[in-house]
């Protein structure tokens, strides 16, 4: 593929809003992991990463009827890093209709939903006047969000295969660019904390009851975070600075195997990244740094591992930063895409925080402490439930 | 870049099924005009080609979404293995999401784990992927109203840009209450689209996908005329229609304001 210039980007999550904190956090290996006391839930023994200060975010009066904590995350991140002000420029330069919004989430904002049953009419069961179902609970409602608040008339959608939801924006902007559709895109996720998710991956036994810990030989599941990620995608000019990151490759697969269980084995993981080397014309050794799905259950981690030494050996450090951010589910890509561009501009490897004993079982050369280096292409994995992988490789400049 | 960008592919086969429409084969006469058009509740069944467990687990939109993939690759002698999938929904499994925040607002929010993983807007495709075998692309999109030009534009771009066979498949499926007074949806409907990039023995049509800020035209049987209207997967209706009746020439379909899909289309046979 013709690679593209990530012009400007920011993340919040729980290590922070932006990216001085979000870089300050990996840089000290800290990690915004704490126990569960969200919204009513006060019976999940786990932790999650929750975003500092969303409860008193506001969205502007013009945007009101799309309240809702996911989009209020996503208003939060738009905030930050001038990156607001980057799309403005981006719009002057190439008009409304030529600037497209496709952002990730897996379950927008449902939460609404789930307080709003809790208020249906106790005698007609009808949900409260005030609830919004197109600009809160409906999947589109983010992109239609963004979309509505920077006044685009471009195409927009939201790609929702849970987990790799905000890895596959990337692919999907790409081919609208070189198809000449848009000549920009707003990509990237959010996600937001809600009862489905908690007790959902709860009933399936996959939360972690401490900070999660992936890779570790005693990994016991995951810990869910909320976040929002926004890039801006565009070609890069002819002559960019060095320390400027592109997307070189993409590259997706599904499983074809289970809803919930990965492949055994690896084989989509597998294909995922051989089709992401393949886009950006690079061989496994050009590889410098692999940010791992990583999500610390026992058998995600055992098969993304097997994949990952089937491609790449045991050569390529890497490590999964979900033990700082948590598992942002339809946002994980965009933070990830966001934390490789920062090891890229920034010279370091993170190390994955939590894990104190690599599991001996899995071949892979992971890294548990922060590693000073001059990487030069990273890549970096998202699957997701139903079997869907992506795999997206980020690299410098020169 | 230019304004007026055109996406090209051959149509190679199509699903269908809504109320009244059992299967594309069956809708196709309906749509040309030949035989009236008399809505009745759908019925569609879960695909033989599901393990056995798989196949209790699914609702209808997963049976819908499955129903009209298999169609438009039957019909269109299709490999699903080779083809690329594009899914594109309003809500996917409205039932399974009813069911979910019902437990959620109870004393006990134990919900079922096959609830949780039917609750992903992927679902169906990763259903399609069990039953069908295809480790091909798969993605999931919605644009709300607008889902159905959403999914065309990204199949025909990815026909366009990555050169490989891609299957469209759009459906939606009706909330029960009380979402349903919030989000009206009379019935469940879904069309499926095999979008090659050349010309074989069994292409349709050739379409060519572009932009525009022409206002879309409406069905002129009033029924068909309101399920195109009330369900986003239905916007694909004139599509359909053209191609029942053989006829050539430029059609418009919904995307999201202020844009368009004008759609041309030349019949292959």
């Amino acid at each position: 593929m013709t690679p593209l210039h990530l012009t400007h980007f920011t993340a919040a999550s729980c290590l922070g809003h932006g990216l001085a904190a979000t870089l300050a956090a990996l840089r000290a290996q800290q990690s915004g992991l704490a126990p569960c006391a969200f919204e009513t839930m006060t019976d999940l023994e786990t932790y999650i990463g929750e975003v500092a200060g969303l409860d008193s975010t506001a969205l502007p009066a013009s945007l009101a009827d799309y309240e809702c904590r996911n989009n209020r995350l996503a208003w939060l991140g738009l905030q930050q890093d001038g990156f607001s002000d980057a799309v403005g420029a981006v719009v002057a330069r190439y008009g409304r209709r030529r600037v497209g919004v496709l952002l990730g989430t897996s379950t927008s904002g449902i939460l609404e939903t789930e307080q709003a049953f809790r208020h249906r009419d106790p005698a007609s069961g009808a949900l409260p006047d005030d609830f919004h179902y197109r600009t809160t609970h409906n999947t589109y409602s983010v992109a239609d969000f963004v979309r509505t608040a920077f006044k685009l008339e471009g195409p927009a959608v939201v790609v929702s295969t849970a987990c790799s939801s905000s890895a596959k924006v990337f692919a999907s902007a790409a081919r609208m660019i070189a198809a000449g559709v848009i000549d920009a895109a707003i990509v990237g996720g959010v996600d937001s904390l809600c009862l489905t998710t908690l007790y959902g991956f709860n009933s399936l036994e996959l939360l972690s009851p401490g900070p999660c810990r992936p890779y570790d030989v005693d990994r016991n599941g995951l810990s869910i975070g909320e976040a929002a990620a926004f890039i801006l995608l565009e070609r890069p000019a002819d002559n960019l600075d060095a320390n400027a990151v592109l997307l070189l490759g993409a590259g997706e697969s599904s499983d074809a195997h289970h809803m919930s269980s990965p492949h055994p084995e690896g084989l989509g993981a597998r294909m995922a990244m051989a089709a992401a080397l393949k886009a950006a014309g690079l061989q496994p050794a050009d590889i410098d740094y692999i940010n791992l799905h990583g999500t610390a259950t026992p058998s995600n981690d055992a098969a993304e591992g097997r994949a990952v030494a089937a491609v790449f050996g045991n050569t390529v450090p890497c490590s999964s930063t979900k033990g700082a951010t948590g598992h942002t589910l339809g946002a994980a890509g965009g933070v990830e895409a966001v934390i490789s561009a920062l090891a890229l501009q920034h010279g370091f490897l993170p190390g994955g925080v939590n894990t104190r004993c690599v599991d001996p079982d899995i071949p892979v050369q992971y890294l548990t402490a922060n590693r000073e280096a001059a990487p030069r292409r990273v890549l970096s994995n998202s699957f997701g439930f139903g079997g869907t992988n992506c795999s997206l490789i980020l690299g410098r400049a020169a | 870049m230019s304004q007026d960008v055109k996406l090209a592919a051959y149509l190679d086969g199509i699903g269908l099924v809504g109320p009244g429409l059992d299967n594309w084969l069956a809708a196709r006469p309906i749509l040309a005009g030949a035989v009236p058009y008399e809505s009745r509740p759908l019925a569609v069944a879960a695909p033989q080609s599901l393990p056995p467990a798989e196949r209790r687990r699914t609702g209808v939109a997963i049976k819908v979404a499955l129903a009209v993939g298999q169609e438009a690759c039957a019909n269109g002698q299709l490999d699903a293995r080779q083809l690329a999938a594009v899914f594109s929904s309003s809500g996917a499994d409205n039932d399974n999401c009813d069911a979910i925040c019902k437990v959620l607002a109870s004393d006990d929010r134990s919900i079922s784990p096959t609830r949780f993983h039917n609750s992903v807007h992927n679902a169906p495709a990763g259903y399609w992927g069990i039953a069908s075998g295809a480790m091909t692309p798969a993605t999931v999109l919605c644009a709300h109203d607008g889902s159905f030009g959403a999914g065309l534009l990204e199949a025909m771009t990815q026909v366009a840009i990555d050169r490989c066979g891609t299957l469209l498949i759009a459906y939606d499926m009706p909330y029960p209450e009380p979402l349903h007074a919030k989000r009206p949806l009379p019935a469940a409907f879904g069309i499926a689209l095999a979008l090659m990039p050349e010309r074989s023995a069994q292409s349709l049509a050739r379409i060519e996908l572009s932009l525009v800020g022409a206002e879309s035209a409406a069905l002129a049987e009033p029924e068909l005329e309101a399920l195109r209207r009330a369900i986003p997967a239905a916007r694909g209706l004139p599509l359909l229609q053209a191609v029942a009746r053989g006829e050539g020439g430029r059609l418009v379909l919904d995307y999201l304001a202020p844009l368009s899909l004008a759609v041309a289309i030349e019949p292959c046979r």
